[in-house]
């Protein structure tokens, strides 16, 4: 075990995947010489040279195209796309191409590409370097979405995307990339995907989070106990396929729901969230499921913390749907 | 009993000039892929498969590519190269299973019409997005590289597609990348109802190939002699490490683009005709007359037995079973979520009411 940054962790679950297996190999902007704008590929270069730490031109397209071309052929490719903002023109090659080529071949042609991408505020970014636009890829059929939110799952979920038969697109929580540090395991070990975490247990209230949605959720769920709340937190970890029994079985304790993410609301992660609770848990639910979220608004600049959820925000939400009903 | 000729390649595994002996075959191909294409268009105007996109024009530059390729060689192709799947040994009855969506159609009934493909025979499934495989080529070339494969991939489009995202990406990173690829653009004339004349400024395609430091050819795509030559000498540059080629095969598109498509909206009779006058069937017909290896007796038989062959394997298809409606639920990932399970129970339930019909 070492103690090390969440960023440091994915660097560490590169090295040790691209060490295990000669077929893994790294693509995108900057990735090598520089070790990455984040530095997540950091020495990389130099341990396994430029055939597997391959520096593109400056093309999304170019980027997961070309991995979609090398999974088919059967290599593991792990590609970095700098920031989530950056993504649309790759767009359709993730939707009309990697996500379905597994299905429209019948099978014959698995396409396991990993995505892995930079996502969130918190950075002072502004519009296009803070997005939070899971949803459109949860929404897609056929590909899976993680999104870890401390150095180990970071380590055991990129492990297990990077030998996973299927697309994964692997959203790192920038915000906390150097902010949240903690032991990871050596070697191949890997967390399973679609498996939450209870991050605390609680009784009165269940508070669903993810990514750099997870330390203030945790600090909200702590401060609610000077009011007499006993606050359960999930970190839902992998948003596609996501693990209902684990929501379930918490709502059908406490009766009580508030989701959390940094998105915006409307058509937002949590609106399927709160649509299963519905259609499942209704009899369990003892008051409104409440939503903690970005506005939906464009991702602001000056008013980036005007815009993010905080902890205060997600406490005053724990704190009334505790009471309500 | 017709003998399909397909999975032929030539003759000679290297030479640049097309053997005379593959003329005949070539031919028979040419003539099989348009017996299969008008034999389509009609089976769609009658309600028996929803939709089809025809090659008419095309087959020449399709086969004599095709040809000159090696069976190794991996192809990226678009909707509308039929010529070229022959090539790779498919066999008319495995595309009219896909044309069905059938219970023996590979992609088990996943896709429309012509969007087929076959892991076996190194031909990719291809999409409906236009230039989408043409970066997946290039990323599949480097792929092989790394695993010292010694094989070209080759990506098929068409005129539209040289001005999409991914022709660019494609042929930067190619380039860049120094790929063993061969990147071949049927130039029919037309996108759907947008000329050639106003997809680029470019002088030709093949020009567009000197931006991304890649040599650019033009070639007759009814010349299968051309066709060929060009193709094997790109293979050549790709296996040695020279990079790609771009090359540009002028043909036309003698028929709509699709089903769904009347071309009289856009382009005239004249235009049609002029370019019936180029078509590969007489042109090579006429080439194997002219060197005493063929006569209009056996033209007449080859073309009733190629008919013949079509027609089998039209009824054969025909009589397949459809798809089982279960199946719509699985190839979305390597195995079932818990929530496709719950769909597929639910469809289920579904069928057993008789809610939905396939």
């Amino acid at each position: 075990m070492t103690e090390v940054t969440l960023v440091q962790a994915i660097n560490r679950a590169l090295r040790t995947a691209m060490a295990a297996d000669s077929e893994v190999l790294l693509l995108g902007e900057d990735i090598g010489v520089n070790g990455g704008v984040f530095r997540a590929t950091e020495g990389l270069l130099k341990e396994f040279g430029a055939d597997r730490v391959v520096d593109t031109p400056l093309s999304e397209t170019g980027i997961i195209g070309s991995a979609v071309g090398m999974a088919l052929y059967g290599l593991k490719p792990v590609a970095e796309i700098q920031f989530l903002d950056f993504i649309y023109p790759g767009f359709d090659q993730i939707v009309s191409e990697l996500s379905k080529f597994r299905y429209r071949s019948g099978g014959q042609y698995p396409c396991h590409v990993v995505i892995r991408s930079p996502y969130g505020g918190g950075i002072r970014g502004g519009l296009y370097h803070s997005q939070s636009t899971e949803a459109y890829f949860a929404h897609t059929a056929g590909l899976k979405v993680v999104v870890p939110s401390t150095p180990a799952d970071a380590y055991g979920l990129l492990l297990s995307a990077i030998f996973d038969p299927d697309p994964v697109i692997f959203l790192e929580p920038k915000r906390i990339y150097r902010s949240v540090t903690g032991e990871v395991p050596d070697g191949d070990h890997r967390e399973p995907i679609g498996k939450a975490r209870i991050v605390r247990e609680g009784a009165d209230v269940s508070v669903f989070a993810y990514g750099a949605m997870v330390p203030p959720a945790t600090e909200a769920c702590q401060s609610v106990e000077t009011e007499g709340v006993s606050a359960e937190l999930i970190d839902l970890r992998t948003l596609v396929p996501l693990d209902v029994p684990a929501v379930l079985a918490s709502v059908e304790k406490t009766g009580r729901a508030v989701i959390v993410h940094e998105a915006a609301r409307f058509c937002g992660y949590g609106a399927e969230l709160s649509a299963i609770l519905a259609e499942k848990a209704f009899y369990s639910l003892r008051a409104p499921v409440s939503r903690v979220t970005g506005f939906d608004t464009p991702f602001p600049y000056a008013l980036e913390n005007v815009y993010l959820p905080n902890a205060a925000r997600i406490r005053q939400a724990i704190v009334e749907t505790a009471k309500a009903g | 009993m017709a003998q399909s000729v397909a999975g032929r390649v030539a003759t000679d595994a290297s030479a640049t000039e097309l053997a005379s002996e593959d003329l005949e075959p070539i031919y028979r191909t040419i003539l099989l892929a348009r017996a299969l294409d008008e034999r389509c268009l009609t089976m769609q105007r009658q309600g028996r498969i929803g939709f089809y996109a025809p090659v008419m024009g095309q087959e020449a530059a399709q086969v004599a590519c095709g040809w000159a390729l090696n069976p190794k060689d991996w192809v990226f192709p678009s909707y509308r190269e039929l010529g070229l799947a022959l090539t790779r040994g498919v066999t008319p009855g495995e595309l009219l299973n896909q044309f069905f969506g059938n219970s023996s159609d590979r992609l088990r009934g996943r896709q429309m019409p012509n969007h087929y493909g076959f892991r076996d025979r190194n031909f990719v499934v291809s999409s409906s997005p236009i230039g989408t495989q043409i970066i997946q080529a290039v990323g599949a070339a480097l792929a092989a590289r790394r695993r010292n494969d010694a094989l070209v991939t080759a990506t098929f489009f068409g005129d539209g597609a040289t001005s999409s995202n991914d022709f660019h990406a494609g042929l930067n990173f190619g380039g860049v990348f120094r790929t063993p690829t061969i990147f071949f653009c049927q130039n029919n004339g037309w996108a759907i109802s947008f000329p050639r004349s106003r997809q680029t400024a470019a002088k030709t395609l093949a020009d567009k190939g000197a931006a991304y430091g890649i040599p650019g050819v033009v070639v007759d795509g009814n010349d299968v002699h051309q066709v060929f030559r060009a193709v094997r000498e790109a293979r050549a540059r790709a296996v040695s490490g020279e990079g790609p080629t771009l090359i540009e095969a002028q043909v036309y598109r003698l028929g709509p683009h699709s089903t769904s498509d009347d071309p009289r909206r856009y382009r005239t009779e004249s235009e049609v005709a002029e370019w019936k006058q180029r078509d590969s069937i007489e042109r090579l017909k006429h080439e194997l007359i002219d060197a005493g290896r063929w006569s209009e007796a056996q033209d007449a038989e080859l073309l009733e037995e190629v008919r013949a062959e079509v027609a089998t394997a039209v009824n054969r298809a025909e009589a397949v079973a459809p798809t089982d409606p279960l199946t719509i639920l699985d190839d979305v990932f390597a195995s079932r979520t818990p929530e496709l399970e719950e769909q597929r129970r639910q469809l289920e339930e579904m069928l057993r009411m008789g809610l939905v019909k396939p």
